[in-house]
């Protein structure tokens, strides 16, 4: 857990005194990540560099699990807080190896086991130990780099880390790729995480909870879906975008509005089950599944109105299908792309697990609007 | 293509050197430098003394002083001792030897410390630009790790800097080696003796006994120091690997 306490930084110059950071005040629960973000120069890195005493606070508290932070020295502190930056700064005069031993040493592990973490850490990241341990950073790739950076700040299982704009110097493709590596991996690891950023995509994606600053101020600090449905002032609605309805469709996957209700039939009914099914779930769309349950095709209701035959004579293509897991960002674009009011939600073994329909997905989003005018 | 080229500049390489050689033994050379063979041993043994001493002196000194020179507390007087140290080398060294005998007076002592300022500028320079060359965001991820600014010192910023300070160590014996010949003019000895000796009495023999081993040993060091940065300078900061 990450306390802030009134933590205040103001820098005097000859003229005048900047405030760069004004009584910076938040929780980050143990295990979450929490995304500072604003425009340059709001204080979100300076309230960052706090936290390790790179910048030194004029006033406040800084509290890590329970405990202030101002009892330890500069290098005790740091040695305990994990630090990625943006410029990744793996040491060029060092191996891969190396690198990630650095904090291990320096606490005094002994050689063996600070090599097998290496190892074990550079394994969790989907590199081959034996190929990139005795590389350079040099002979890495940027992304390579950086996912270094991140284990290397892993190294010595720090409980807190602070990660300063970490994939911001990566292209788009694979900054979205580490990203979500990083998740799966923090899935695991559950460590808390303070990480600045300045693009709202990052922020909802990768955010527990979001702290929008503006001139060293805390202007909003929520939960991410909070901020895009209902921001605190207009300054919030403005840099979360006008868009920000359309970003919530990240923070939303498809099971959460799969309609589980859809009436099915086999490959081998006849319209007549069909009409039945349609009737007891009173739905139009019937899908048509196959012994595995795998969506293969579907039928309305209206073509089995006295049809006669085979189900197959009469079932269209589905246009496209997608996973219950995905958000609704990829499924609307699934729909915007194949012109339809609906699709298939097939769960990870690809079985039929529903359909999301544009109405259902307008509904989610709008709901929150509606609550709030109620309250 | 280039590489028939080179193999060519070769062929013209040997062949210029058999001509030389063919020549210097007709002309009867070989005979008159070896008549000096004795005091090359004993002038290249004093030449190597002062080289050796004064490069060490300089180095011993002049990597401290520009590492002290980088520390962040020094920055505000940092640039006005490079420029006093560059005032420095638009001396010329001859002039630096002549003003250190005007102290010190003539022998070892006056040749020592001329040689010892003239090689002491390129090292400083190349030090402390070297460190202050090292990116900020390393020295930002080793403070952040929690690394003393010792450890910064000696695990980050001197490894990453080495090749440069290299550099300043490769030019400064070079300066070092050519300008030790003077040191015979303040008394200091060394293998100028053999070529200025020579000069003076139009004696071609004795000349080229102080200048081919003076040569040769200019060409040996700067070889060392280019297999000593080549091997030393961790892989991953070194251009050459």
């Amino acid at each position: 857990m990450i306390q802030l306490e009134n933590l205040t930084k103001t820098f005097t110059l000859p003229s005048t005194t900047i405030v760069a950071a004004d009584k910076v005040n938040m929780t980050v629960p143990s295990g979450e990540i929490c995304v500072l973000l604003g425009p340059s120069g709001c204080g979100k890195t300076t309230a960052l560099k706090m936290i390790n005493r790179l910048i030194p606070p004029t006033s406040g508290r800084i509290l890590i699990n329970g405990e202030d932070t101002s009892g330890l020295n500069d290098i005790e502190l740091r040695r305990q807080i994990g630090y990625v930056i943006q410029q990744i700064g793996l040491f060029p005069n060092m191996t891969v190896e190396q690198n990630i031993c650095v904090v291990p040493k320096m606490l005094g592990w002994d050689i063996k086991r600070a090599k097998a973490r290496a190892a074990e850490l550079i394994d969790l990241v989907g590199l081959d130990p034996r190929q990139f341990l005795h590389r350079y950073p040099k002979e890495l790739s940027g992304g390579q780099q950086q996912r270094i950076g991140v284990i290397r700040a892993l190294a010595a299982d720090p409980p807190v880390m602070l990660m300063d704009e970490p994939f911001g110097a990566i292209d788009p493709i694979n900054r979205e790729i580490i990203q979500d590596e990083f998740l799966k991996m923090q899935a695991e690891l559950k460590k808390t995480i303070m990480f600045v950023s300045h693009d709202i995509d990052e922020a909802v994606k990768m955010g527990d909870k979001i702290a929008i600053f503006r001139a060293g101020k805390i202007e909003q600090f929520d939960a991410p879906d909070k901020i895009l449905a209902h921001p605190a002032n207009p300054f919030v609605a403005d840099f979360v975008g006008a868009d920000r309805t359309l970003k919530r469709l990240r923070l939303v996957t498809a099971e959460e509005v799969t309609d589980r209700n859809c009436p099915v039939v086999s490959r081998r009914a006849t319209p007549q089950e069909a009409r039945n099914a349609a009737r007891s779930s009173d739905s139009r769309i019937i899908v048509v599944i196959d012994a595995d349950h795998r969506p293969v095709g579907y039928v309305t209701a209206e073509e089995m109105e006295g049809a006669d035959g085979s189900i197959t004579d009469f079932a269209h293509a589905l246009p496209a299908t997608v996973p219950v897991r995905a958000d609704l960002r990829a499924v609307v674009s699934e729909m915007f792309a194949n012109d339809v009011m609906w699709l298939a939600c097939t769960d990870d073994k690809g079985r039929f697990a529903g359909i999301v329909t544009q109405p259902a997905v307008t509904a989610a989003l709008g709901e929150t609007y509606k609550r709030s005018e109620m309250n | 293509m280039v590489r028939q080229a080179t193999g060519i500049g070769r062929n013209v390489q040997l062949l210029v050197m058999f001509g030389l050689g063919i020549w210097v033994c007709s002309s009867g050379l070989l005979g008159q430098i070896a008549d000096n063979w004795d005091d090359i041993v004993y002038l290249s043994k004093q030449h190597m003394v002062l080289v050796g001493a004064s490069g060490a002196a300089a180095i011993l000194l002049g990597i401290p002083a520009g590492i002290w020179l980088s520390r962040p507390a020094m920055e505000r007087y940092a640039e006005t001792v490079m420029q006093v140290f560059n005032i420095g080398t638009t001396i010329p060294t001859l002039a630096v030897i002549a003003l250190s005998m005007t102290i010190l007076g003539i022998g070892f002592a006056p040749a020592f410390f001329g040689l010892f300022v003239a090689s002491l500028l390129p090292i400083v320079r190349n030090t402390y630009t070297g460190l202050l060359a090292v990116p900020p965001h390393l020295k930002e991820a080793a403070t952040g790790m929690g690394m003393t600014p010792r450890q910064i010192l000696f695990r980050v910023e001197l490894p990453n800097a080495l090749y440069v300070i290299f550099s300043g160590v490769r030019t400064a014996l070079a300066i070092n080696v050519g300008t030790t010949p003077l040191a015979f003019l303040i008394g200091g000895g060394g293998l100028g003796e053999l070529i200025f000796t020579g000069i003076d009495l139009m004696d071609t023999g004795m000349l080229l006994a102080g200048a081919i081993p003076t040569a040769a040993l200019a060409v040996m060091v700067d070889f060392m120091m280019g297999q000593a940065q080549l091997r030393l300078v961790p892989k991953g900061v070194n251009p050459l690997r």
